[in-house]
């Protein structure tokens, strides 16, 4: 089963490499990893989706994450009431008006921007969750894509309370 | 005060009233090292950086100080992994200094650079790779303060060159402050009181002591504990010592090479107390049917290790200098109670212990190396320090070296490092010096660091080495014996070097023991004798050590020494 973690860490060197050899050498496999500045200059946040078997598997990565020192909080998102979004950028090629103007309409459908346009290709943007962006892959998949880059999903609790305080 | 970053550490180890260091010189420590020789500061030149780390972890276990090691960078520093690696998976409080390349250099794959934070990142606490000399100060109050509290554990701090050359104006911090690391923990006290209240209940308890005791320094409240419930207690390796030997109830070691009675009791009680242990694989036996008639308890300071291994029941998470006393508190006035609900257990166990105590084949003819091991017990003051190596010498010292006290049997558990035994009781010897300390060490394992030996001759460091000599790796030679069809590949010594000789060599007296008749005169002649000395005494190489859980099974399909003869 899949599970999304939010990571507060201190913003130092390595610390990012220390939570992800932590979690690999636990053979837990991390499915996607992504880190950020916050409202806080000298903290970064770790968001990651790793796959576990349970609960009880889950807590013990989260445990062991837990000692290093320069991590400061650690929150189950799943667990929790929470907005999750991911971006992705699907660079198609589009060397002909018709194709040109079916991307373009997928894209409105799914409320995706256009955010380049070349003779031969657009680029598409689009943010949302996971299954949204994996539908627009799919219908996508019927032109050419070249190239996909995409985040990795982050997450917010909803409610007032920050993960800091809870 | 203005001072370059190498006095800016020598001062910070004065802060922490470091006593001395372990370590080996380098061109990226050679500032540092100035230092040392301009203060004159206590340091133990090695003659390995492995010697050196090993040394300053057998101080830290002796002494429950922080154990300090220096090295250079590059090869300098990775000679320290093993040393690190055995003092993480023991708890055992570090702090390691290496030498880093210049700032400039790092990354450049540059003469003796190694990624010392990556490296030792699995097997460290926390590491720091200082690249600013302001940063210094800070780092190292930060790692003694790490290394040292809550679950203790190495430290390493990587200092680039020229951090060490560049000047600072010298101010020790009065405190640290990191935001995700307390180094208290105190736990929750309704979990005490559930955990009193399966002791009411149960009827047949058992207690199960670990290191944790010994590191958090509480065998005193532990001791009050067991004695006013009198409820019969097992250790594991790292916990030997924190039950008197004789101790009504006492069982023993548990676990692969544990006591019949110990084995036996966990898998029939109906509570296990698990205190500062972490169900290792060597002394749970297979997992899942460990103490399968029992509710766990297990008390421990690191939330990481509930349910790591085996399910418990109930965690008391805390430090146990909070639980321990506490716990005592609150079982007093239940404590006729609980010992009425288990009188009944409480004897069997121990009449279980009596007619199945821990036992060799004696014979008229050859020194047998348990034998060595009880006699050595015998004429030796009851706080003496054993230290162990690792292998067939190390499981029948635990089963037959009466440990005294906690900090009293120095070994390596976890990681089971051959050559281990040699440099950390040279560091256990000089961090007690009015204790005596005996290595028990074996043919394989003191070679893997014998060039210790001249640093013992060196600074005149009095411990004794008994080398239980069997020619073989024996150890490896039993599980050849028992599971590889007696195949025994690369584990059949019979050396043409002679360890006596290596010891005179070395500087240190060397005595060799052929006849039965001579062992105990040389052992009490040498024992009594000033300095350092190495006793190597030949022993049969066919002895096993049992009884034997072998791997895969439960804790009550041990191997007997009947059933092994018979075979």
């Amino acid at each position: 089963m899949k599970y999304q973690i939010a990571i507060l860490v201190e913003n130092k060197p390595g610390v990012l490499t220390h939570v992800s050899g932590l979690i690999s050498r636990r053979a837990f496999n991390i499915e996607t990893i992504n880190a950020g500045y916050t409202e806080e200059d000298d903290v970064t946040r770790i968001n990651i989706v790793v796959n576990a078997s349970d609960n009880m598997e889950l807590n013990k990565v989260i445990h062991q994450m837990a000692k290093l020192i320069d991590v400061i909080k650690i929150v189950n998102i799943s667990e929790l009431p929470s907005i999750s979004r991911e971006l992705i950028l699907v660079k198609v090629k589009a060397d002909s008006p018709g194709v040109r103007a079916d991307i373009v309409n997928i894209a409105n459908i799914f409320r995706a921007h256009i955010v380049d346009v070349g003779h031969q290709n657009v680029v598409i943007e689009l943010t949302g969750e996971q299954d949204k962006l994996a539908a627009l892959v799919d219908m996508l998949g019927c032109y050419e894509v070249l190239e996909i880059a995409r985040t990795g999903p982050v997450a917010l609790s909803r409610g007032i309370t920050p993960i800091k305080n809870m | 005060m203005r001072i370059n970053g190498a006095r800016a550490v020598i001062e910070s180890l004065k802060n922490e009233d470091v006593e001395i260091v372990f370590g080996y010189p380098g061109g990226a420590v050679l500032t540092l090292y100035d230092e040392i020789y301009k203060t004159k500061f206590p340091h133990i030149l090695t003659k390995h950086e492995q010697g050196a780390v090993h040394a300053a972890d057998g101080y830290a276990r002796a002494t429950g100080k922080i154990g300090v090691c220096i090295a250079t960078s590059g090869p300098g520093a990775t000679n320290l992994i093993t040393g690190i690696a055995t003092a993480n998976i023991d708890s055992i409080p570090l702090v390691c200094i290496t030498g880093q390349v210049a700032t400039p250099f790092i990354g450049r794959d540059s003469f003796q650079e190694a990624d010392v934070c990556g490296i030792t990142s699995p097997i460290t606490k926390h590491n720091y790779l200082v690249r600013d000399v302001r940063e210094l100060s800070r780092v190292l109050k930060e790692a003694f303060f790490i290394a040292g509290t809550g679950r203790p554990g190495p430290v390493v701090i990587d200092i680039a060159k020229d951090v060490f050359a560049a000047e600072v104006d010298y101010e020790y911090p009065a405190e640290v402050n990191l935001r995700g690391y307390s180094g208290k923990y105190i736990g929750n006290e309704k979990d005490l009181d559930k955990a009193v209240k399966l002791l009411k209940q149960a009827e047949k308890p058992l207690v199960f002591v670990g290191g944790g005791v010994v590191s958090s320094g509480t065998y005193i409240s532990f001791r009050e504990f067991i004695n006013m419930l009198g409820i019969p207690v097992t250790s594991t390796l790292m916990g030997l010592g924190c039950v008197e030997p004789e101790q009504k109830g006492n069982l023993g070691m548990a676990g692969m090479h544990g006591s019949y009675a110990a084995n036996m009791a966990i898998m029939q009680c109906d509570l296990l107390i698990g205190i500062g242990v972490r169900f290792d694989d060597r002394v749970t036996g297979i997992m899942k049917e460990f103490a399968p008639k029992a509710k766990i308890i297990q008390f421990d300071i690191d939330y990481a290790e509930v349910n790591k291994n085996v399910v418990s029941y109930l965690s008391v998470i805390g430090d146990l200098r909070w639980s321990l006393p506490l716990l005592c508190k609150k079982t007093k006035i239940y404590a006729e109670k609980i010992k009425k609900n288990s009188a009944q257990w409480i004897d069997y166990v121990i009449k279980m212990h009596k007619n199945n105590p821990f036992s060799y084949k004696k014979s008229d003819n050859h020194i047998m190396a348990q034998e060595i091991i009880e006699k050595t017990a015998e004429l030796t003051e009851n706080d003496t320090i054993a230290v162990t190596d690792v292998g067939q010498h190390q499981m029948w010292a635990a089963q037959f070296f009466k440990v005294y006290g906690p900090r009293h049997f120095i070994t390596s558990g976890g990681l089971g490092t051959m050559g281990y035994g040699l440099p950390a009781a040279m560091g256990a010897k000089i961090g007690c010096p009015d204790k005596a300390v005996v290595l028990f060490t074996g043919d394989g394992s003191i070679m893997m660091n014998c060039q210790e030996m001249a640093t013992l001759a060196d600074y005149d460091i009095n411990v004794k080495i008994i080398v239980i000599h069997n020619h073989v790796l024996g150890m490896v030679t039993q599980w050849q014996r028992m599971f590889y069809g007696k195949r025994y590949s690369q584990s059949i010594l019979n050396s043409k070097a002679d360890i006596v000789k290596i010891a005179q060599a070395m500087g240190i007296k060397g005595i060799r023991i052929d006849e039965k008749t001579d062992l105990i005169k040389i052992l009490k002649q040498t024992l009594a004798q000033q300095g350092p000395a190495l006793i190597d005494v030949n022993v049969p190489d066919t002895e096993d050590v049992l009884p034997m859980v072998p791997g895969g099974k439960r804790l009550d399909q041990m191997i007997m020494e009947s059933e092994a003869a018979n075979k």
